[in-house]
This record gives structure tokens, sequence and C-alpha cells, in this order.
């Protein structure tokens, strides 16, 4: 051997050492530096997740009925990996389904294909969850079909009737309660996407609105997992892991299921007294709230619709009808969602503001048919002149003059149009007190917010619409171009960002810009008749595991503390007394054996409805009661109602007689629904099966 | 001492017993390599052939039959004089060229993955005719570069002529198939055996510089099939095919990489079971053991095939006779870069290539092919001693 033969066989034999030790580092790199990464991605290649959903926990009422449960449904379900295989991809099966089902075709085709089988624009209707599991066609077919099905397999390759849990709304008593209780619907691309921080699986149905949508994670319990591995062919192997799906926890509320039936009924009546004295009479809300603790005991909206209807599968009338303005829009729960000017009920805000303003609340004060602000007359209601009286006979009688004079001379005392750097605004810091501008925090979604036409949002308000007034002869339509609105247009755009005398007139008697949900009112009078606790709204009373253990309990919790002083209260407690004895609530409330401190409004709304008709005013009445030893808070508001009183007070009183037990003028022994005064404070034994105390 | 009588000791010794004169290291290493290779092609094919209703030990049974001739082949390499092999070579040469144009008339060659590498033979066995055009190669180019017509201790320039052209027809003709592992793997080996040789620096680095611009040139003029281009970027950029090459090497990396420090233990990998990487009973066979033995068994077989080319060194540094060295030379550059590709493109490390992992991959001429060259090892260690 050569010199070069040795030295190249050296080098030949330092190359192969080096590629060995190349391949050394790559497997390192791959198996132990890389293997968890890798190890995930082999995982996702073979493995294929099933979901079994877990038995939604149920929503009970406070004494145990049950809201919201689960019902045994047959659902048809096709196995798409068996439809697959057949020769024609299962075209005939479905064919033949669709006529058995009476469905489309396409529609079947549709919900049997993964989302992302179907092209962007034709994806209403297809299958969130996974190839591996039974995809239903419909989850509610009548025993017959499913029968067919079975027995003709034959016919229906890959097709299979079973039974399913499916969400169900008993409406026991009758109750409807939509709106707060929510619905369940299947988990779209957006759940997921919005990335809240829950941990969804496809397939699995989640809570979409309401009671469902708040408590969803309690309620949804944890699905079972079974994890197939898959070959090249996807054809399953061998099973990984198999866990059993975990119950959710039940829902234990408030609310009373024959307090809320007879709410519902009690609002529906008022609407339709409404029409029947010839107003419009479109949508109403009523709500009983505990005064002691924020619960809410019923809450109702009115238009409504039938919960049951979204998991049996809308159809698209039904869709459309939710939210038709011909139907009502029956999808806005009013309660929460409505806004509208609070009228004469805002007095008592009006009587906090003179306090602290230094009016005498046990003085006389006139109450003349106008006031003169200004240039302008404000009339009082009806432009009655009705002389001198206390300011307690003034909040009965709901005198509106009295408080335009206080209102105007205090506005002029802030320096009117040139307000002073430190005004003493009493009747916006008596408003705020009532933190009007904070929502309620009740535990469904979607609260509006009330707002309140103090000096900030008219400064908000102007930066928003200077533009538009500024320039009203060229951004306003033809129709908007009377001379009444083009010099309206220009006042605003002069001084739309100041408090005008008009304005804080309005204020004093709750009109204007200021508008609130009625769960807003019944917060404030819930705080008018407990000593001046704002509490935060709530529904949820506790989460409960099936095996009865309580997980958690909600406690009450205060938001705010009303300014007034005892004095003040008590004086206006007497007022809102006063109102049902000889002002414009003794009417509605004559001869009822228990006493009810109460307020009327009647609030006038501009604009026309769709057939060309004035609106009609806003129907209030706010109260609680008992008088002595306050415990429930109840609103009514119908909107285009009509008077107060005779709409929404009469209302007020029918669901006070299913609370007490009132027939005809009379307490009935035994058929109050709290027969200690009071709501059940212990929690009650949860079944599917629990029926509501009825009164003998 | 007579030529003759040193000649007949050597026989008469070789006699005495069938495993005289075998490496045991280099035996054993081996061994163990075929042990797990069994394991492994059985591993890669039970499940799946189970599960699609077909027997589970068919790949098995033919593996072990292929061993079996392999070994008898292994054990008449070793047991001949190496040196009678030069009698036989010019005929062995011949014939794998003869192989080599047969594969490319349309219905005598077949083809796999793009090439047209294979002859099919009655009752579903194929023959490749490359595995034993490498053989012919070595040892021919070996024979060439040893015999010296002149009195010098280097070959000439003609002499590496003449041993390039023993190559260069059966590489063109590999190339035309086009079967680029098993060109490269020739090509390698050709350098190195030339460099070896003691031949003028001059024709290694010539032969590296048309080596890397024949590469360019095949790829630019086309010489290389699209199939071949594919391959060649998919390595580059292995997420711009999902479906083909690039997938392929995807898995054959996750399939590894799974396996983690010590595996899913044999016969458990869900990846093989499954069957996601393709060719894993041949090809990818080394993804098998990545993924059931773990880096532990992997690591493992990187280290006999340390064991096996570091023995290899060994002999052909003791044998005293330059042909017996080039060829030993020969057999070292063939085992090394075709693992080296093998293993290097289930890594992720070399483009993608169709050649089988010594030893180990299933595959009838292959499995002969290597061994052997294991019996020619063995050959001229038996040979260099005393």
């Amino acid at each position: 051997m050569n010199q070069r033969s040795r030295l190249n066989l050296l080098v030949f034999q330092i190359l192969v050492i080096s590629l060995m030790v190349a391949l050394f580092g790559r497997l390192f790199y791959l198996q132990v530096a890389s293997g968890p990464k890798y190890r995930d991605a082999a995982l996702s290649i073979q493995s294929r997740d099933v979901i079994y959903p877990a038995t939604r926990g149920l929503i009970v009422d406070s004494s145990g009925v049950p809201l919201a449960l689960n019902k045994v449904g047959l659902a048809i379900t096709i196995d798409r990996i068996a439809i697959d295989q057949q020769p024609d991809q299962g075209i005939a099966v479905m064919q033949r389904l669709s006529k058995l089902l009476k469905l489309k075709y396409k529609d079947i085709y549709r919900n049997t294909r993964l989302c992302g089988e179907l092209p962007t624009g034709q994806r209403a209707g297809c299958w969130t969850g996974s190839r591996y599991q039974p995809i239903p066609i419909t989850k509610d077919a009548d025993p017959d079909t499913a029968l067919q099905i079975v027995e003709r397999s034959d016919q229906f390759p890959g097709v299979d009737a079973e039974p399913i849990a499916i969400r169900n709304y008993p409406g026991i008593v009758g109750l409807n309660a939509a709106h707060v209780l929510g619905y369940v619907g299947p988990l779209t691309d957006s759940d997921l996407a919005k990335g809240d921080g829950k941990q969804y699986f496809r397939s699995e149905s989640i809570g979409k609105s309401g009671l469902e949508f708040s408590y969803d994670s309690y309620l949804r319990g944890t699905p079972g997992i079974k994890t197939l591995i898959v070959d090249r062919k996807e054809a399953v192997t061998s099973q990984r892991q198999d866990t059993a799906s975990i119950p959710g926890n039940h829902l234990v509320t408030s609310l009373d299921a024959r307090l809320q039936s007879a709410v519902e009924v009690a609002l529906e009546d008022a609407v339709l007294r409404g029409r029947a004295n010839g107003y419009t009479s479109d949508s109403g809300a009523a709500v009983v709230m505990d005064i002691r603790n924020g619960q809410i005991l019923a809450i109702a909206s009115y238009p409504t619709y039938d919960p049951n209807a979204f998991e049996k599968g809308l159809t698209v009338q039904q869709a459309s009808d939710l939210y038709s303005e011909k139907k009502g829009v029956p999808a806005l729960s009013r309660a929460l969602q409505g806004l509208f000017a609070p009228a004469s009920t805002f007095k008592t805000v009006s009587v906090i503001a003179a306090k602290a303003a230094g009016y005498n609340l046990n003085a006389s004060y006139d109450c003349p048919s106008e006031v003169q602000v200004g240039d302008r007359a404000f009339q009082n209601f009806e432009s009655k002149s009705q002389g001198l009286m206390s300011l307690e006979k003034a909040i009965a009688v709901s005198c509106d003059t009295i408080w335009y004079r206080i209102a105007f001379d205090e506005w002029l005392r802030d320096g009117g149009l040139r307000p002073k750097s430190n005004p003493n605004d009493y009747f916006f810091k008596a408003a705020q007190s009532f933190n009007i501008t904070q929502r309620v925090g009740i535990d469904v979604p979607s609260e509006s917010t009330s707002r309140l036409a103090d000096r900030a949002y008219k400064k908000s308000w102007f930066q928003q619409n200077k533009d538009f007034y500024c320039n009203y002869t060229e951004r306003a339509s033809k129709e908007q171009q009377t001379p009444f609105l083009v010099l309206l247009a220009k006042e605003n755009c002069v001084d739309g960002d100041k408090i005008r005398a008009g304005d804080a007139v309005n204020f004093s008697i709750g009109q204007g810009d200021t508008v609130v949900t009625p769960l807003k009112l019944t917060q404030m009078y819930a705080a008018l008749g407990n000593g001046g606790t704002i509490w935060q709204m709530m529904l949820g009373k506790a989460i409960v595991k099936t095996d009865g253990t309580v997980i958690k309990t909600m406690a009450p919790k205060k938001l705010g503390k009303l300014t007034a002083s005892k004095s003040t209260l008590k004086f206006l407690q007497g007022a809102l007394r006063e109102v049902n004895i000889s002002g414009t609530g003794a009417g509605a409330f004559a001869g009822f054996p228990i006493s009810v401190s109460g307020k009327t409004g009647t609030a006038e709304v501009f604009g026309r409805n769709p057939n060309g008709s004035l609106k009609d005013n806003t129907s209030w009445y706010a109260s609680y009661a008992p008088t002595e030893k306050p415990r429930y808070a109840v609103v009514m508001m119908v909107s285009q109602g009509g008077f107060g009183a005779s709409t929404s007070g009469v209302g007020v009183r029918k669901i006070y007689e299913a609370l007490f037990g009132v027939s005809e003028n009379k307490i009935v022994p035994g058929a109050a629904l709290f027969p200690d005064g009071k709501p059940p404070v212990k929690l009650p034994k949860i079944s599917p099966a629990t029926k509501p105390k009825v009164a003998p | 001492m007579s030529q003759i009588s040193a000649r007949q000791r050597l026989y008469r010794r070789s006699r005495s017993s069938i495993f005289h004169g075998f490496d045991p290291v280099l035996t054993a290493a081996v061994a163990l390599l075929l042990v797990i290779g069994t394991l492994l092609v059985y591993a890669a094919t039970r499940d799946w052939y189970a599960r699609n209703g077909l027997d589970p030990q068919y790949y098995l049974k033919r593996h072990v039959i292929n061993i079996a001739i392999g070994v008898l082949l292994a054990y008449g390499t070793t047991v001949i004089d190496y040196r009678l092999l030069r009698a036989y070579t010019p005929i062995f040469w011949g014939l794998s060229v003869l192989g080599l144009v047969i594969v490319l008339i349309p219905g005598l060659g077949s083809t796999v993955n793009g090439a047209r590498a294979w002859i099919s033979l009655p009752g579903g066995f194929q023959i490749q005719p490359a595995e034993l055009a490498k053989i012919a190669i070595i040892v021919g180019m070996s024979m060439l570069l040893s015999e010296r017509s002149h009195n010098s201790n280097e070959p000439s320039s003609q002499d590496v002529l003449q041993a390039l052209l023993i190559a260069g027809l059966p590489v063109l003709l590999i190339i035309v198939q086009p079967d680029m592992g098993t060109a490269f793997i020739i090509s390698a080996s050709v350098v190195t055996i030339i460099a070896v040789s003691g031949a003028p620096s001059r024709w290694v680095a010539g032969l590296l510089i048309v080596a890397v611009l024949g590469a360019v040139v095949a790829t630019k003029a086309g010489v290389i099939s699209e199939y071949q281009i594919n391959r060649l970027q998919t390595f580059v950029d292995p997420t711009a095919d999902t479906q083909g090459a690039g997938y392929q090497l995807r898995q054959a990396r996750i399939t590894v990489g799974s396996g983690g420090l010590l595996g899913t233990g044999l016969f458990n990998g869900p990846q093989t079971n499954g069957r996601f990487v393709p060719e894993q009973q041949t090809d990818f066979i080394f993804t098998v053991a990545g993924e059931e033995l773990g880096f532990v068994g992997s690591g493992l077989i990187l280290l006999l095939y340390l064991l096996v080319l570091m023995r290899a060194f060994s002999i052909a540094r003791r044998t005293t006779d330059p042909f017996g060295r080039l060829m030993t030379t020969g057999v070292i550059a063939w085992f090394a870069f075709q693992l080296f590709e093998n293993i290097g493109m289930t890594l992720g490390l070399m483009p993608m290539t169709g050649v089988p992992l010594p030893f180990i991959s299933y595959g009838g001429s292959s499995m002969f092919a290597t061994l052997i060259g294991f019996g020619l090892l063995q050959n001229v260690h038996a040979r260099s001693k005393g």
C-alpha cells in the first residue's frame, strides 16, 4: 500500500465515521430533542376522538320544579363511514330516507357533510362533529318512523334510530320564560373561534342564550371521549382511551314556576287590555324581585316564543318570525333590553333632588295647569290645575308642574345655559345615586344599559351629532325639512351640548332622553322599599351536583346605596303608599287587602308606528309590597299601552294577587305562594319529577 | 515457501471448520442486524395484512427465505478463494449489464416508484439487476486497479480509465431507469475505490467535479425525470407537496420522531400498524425501528452498522493483497453510502430515493447482494490471516 492509498483510506474512514455521527445526531434530534412534538403530530394523524356529550344539568326553580330538563328523543342517525363505503356513497339510502322523513334530500345531504367538505356559503346545516360519530338527521322522530328504519335495515344500511337526550323546557304550570332560560344549540365555528377560555368539544350542544348560556360551563358537564386509532384507510384499529362523561351540574334559580306563570298571564292580560282600550300595546315586560337580596322571582317579556323550537330545529319561517317587526320581535327581551322613558315613576328621584336642594318636603306647593319655562309653556299632565298641595299629594296625583318649577329654578341657579363651573346639579346627582347607567348585573346576557340625560350625556351626544345638526339642510332627508325641525336643528347646533331649560324640566318628570330598562326601574324601587340598598339582580341561586352536593352559591351583592337620608326615604315611602290610597293607583288597587306602595308612569313617546299612527304612551307601574315590611318589588311596563294605572297598574295587582293568594279582595288562607311571607331560602332536592305545590 | 504450498495450506485450513476464518465480531453484528431486520419486516406488515384478510406472515416467510438464500450465497462467497472471482467477474459484469438493458425493454422490465428497475420472474419474484451490478463493478474495478500491467506502485491513468469504463456503462443504464439513489451509491463507491487505489489525486478531484457538474446538467437538461426533480424539491421544501414525496418524507420523520427515547415497543407502533408511511418494509423500514424501538433501538442499529464498517476497515488495513483491499474498500463504500442514503432519507437528511437498507430491508435482490458483499469481506479476512 502506498502512502496515498493509506492516507485516502484513512480519509475515507473518517468520512464514514462522520456520516454515522451525522445520522446519530439527527436521530437524537428527532427522537429525543423533538420527540414530544412528533408524538403530538403522530397522535393527530392516528387518532380520532369521538365525543359523547354529557347529560346536561337541570335548571330548576327555587322549590326544585324543573324549568329545563332532558327528554328522550328518537334520533335518526346516519353513519358516515358506512354510507361512504356504499357504491353510490349512500345517495340511494339518503333519498329513501328523505321520502320516509319527508325532508329534502339536499338537507339530509348537507346534514351529513362535515362543514369543511362543503364550499363556503353552502355550509348551513353542516355537521360540526366528527365523521366517526352517528350524525343525527332528526332528534325527535316519531316511533313508527323509527321502527320502519330498524325493521327495514336492508333498505337503510348505515341508518339507525336510537334514543338520545334532548333539551326540553317542560313549561310546567304553563310558564314560558323563554328569554331567561335561553336555549341550547350545536357548537359552531364562531363559538370555537371566540377563544373565551372555555373548553369546547366539537359536536357538543352548548347554551346559546339566557341561563343556558350564562351557566353553560356548569350545566354542560364533561363529555366522554373515546379515542380511536385509525389506519391510513381510516379503518379503526384500536381504542386508546374511553373516559365516561360526567353529567352537568344543576342550576337552582330564584324563579318560582307558579309566580312566573302568573306574571306571564298578567302581562299578556295587560297588553291585551291596552289593545282593548285602543292602544297599540305592542310589547311589555314584568319583573318580580326579592328586595332584600336582588333575586328575581319572575321575569316576563311579551311577545315571546317557544323555547323548544330550537332543539326541534327551527324552520326558516320560525327563524325569521323571531326577528320580525310585524310579530313584535319576539326574540327581544323587553325586560332586559327594552329602553323606555320612566316618566312619573322618576319623580321619586325628583323628591330626593328637591330635598337636597333645601325644599321643605312637608310644605305646600302650587300645581298649576302650566308653567312658563323661558319662552315655552310646559303643561301639566292633561293640563289640569290642581291648586295648592303637599309634595306627598303631588306624588300621589302625579302633578308635573310643581317639578317643572323646581327643576327650572334649580337650572337657573346652576347658571342656565351658561352653567357654573361647579353646578349643584341636585337632580342629576339624585338620579346618579341610583346607579342608573350601571347595569343591574343580571346573570343572563344582553342586558341593555339605561341612559341618564345628564351633562356628560349631553356632551357626548353633541359630539356625535353636531355635524348632522349644524349641516341639517344638507344632511337631513326632504321629509325632515319642516320649519319646526329646521329650527330645532339650528338650536341643537348652537347649544346642543348644554342642558337647556326644557331638558332640565323634562328630566324632573322622567321624560326626554333618560331611558331605563324595566329591570333598572325594578332595582330602583326595590332600593326605595328596602331602605336604600341597590342589589345586583340575580336569577341563579346555587350550583348543585347530581349527588346533591352544593358546589357554589351565588351570594347577593350590594352594588350601591342611595344617598337620600332616612327621613327622605320615609317621606317617599309614605307618598308611594298614598298613590294607591288616594292617587293615580287608587283605582287599580281598590279593596286590595295588602298595602302596596307604587307609582304610575305614563311616558310620552315621539315618532310613528310603521302603519303611520302616532306612538302611544308607555304604561308603567313600579311598586313594592307589603308597605309595612317590604319584601317584593314588582314592575310592569307595556309599550304603547296607554295609562300607567289602567294597563300596568291593574296588571301588577294581578301579580300581587297570585303572590299573596288574594281572591276577590280577600286573602285566601294557604293560597299565598310563599306561606311564610318570603321566598324559600333552603335549596330544594332536585329531581326532574318535582311538581309545583298547588294551593288547596 | 512456494506459492502453491501456501495456497494449499490455506485451502486445508479453510476446510477444517465451516466457520473457520470468519470474523466473529463482523459475523455477530451482521447476524444481529438480520434478526432485527426480520422482526422489523414482520412488524411492518403483520397488522395490515391481518386486518385486510391476508396472511400476516406473508412477508416474514419470504424474508426468512431470502435470508437463508443470502446466507448460502455469503457462505459460498466466503469459502471460495476470492482470487477465483477474477475469473468469473467478466461474466458476472456481462450478466448484470444485460439485466440492466432488459429492465428498460417494455414488457420485460417493471416499474416500481417511477423507476424501471425490476425484471419480473414467474411466481411473483422480481430481480433487480442493479444490485448485482454493484458487486460486478466493485470486483471488476478492484481487479483492474490492483493488477498492474507495468511496474509501478500506483495505477496509471489508463488503468483508471478502464476502471471507469467498467463502472460507467452500468451506471448510465441505471440513470436511465432512473434510479438516482443506486447511481449515487455506485458513483460514490467508484470514486472511493479510485482514491484508495493510490491513483493520482487529479483523478479523484476531477471525478468529484464531474459528479457535481453532472448532477447540475442532468437536472437542467431533463435527464432526471420530473419525478426525480419532485423528490429533490420536496427534500428542499417538504411542505411543497402534501400527498407525494413531501408527504412521505414528513410522515417518515413524524413516525421516527414519535418513537422518542424508548419507542412504543415492537409491534405496537400505531404509525407503523396504520401504515401511514409508504414502503415501510423496504425503503422506509427504518421508520419502524424509530417508532417501535425508539432512540435506544434505532441507535443500536446504527452502532451495529458502525461496528460492521469499522471491522471492514481493519480487514482492509490488515490484508496485504491490493485486490482484497480495494474490494473491501468498495464494499465499505457501498454499505456506508447506501445506509447513509437510506437512513438519511428517512430522517430528512437526504433526498428521497428508493434504496433499501442493507441487511434489514425486505427484498431478495438487495438481501442477496448485501450478503454476498458480507461474504466478500469475510473472504478477504480469511485469506489475510497467517
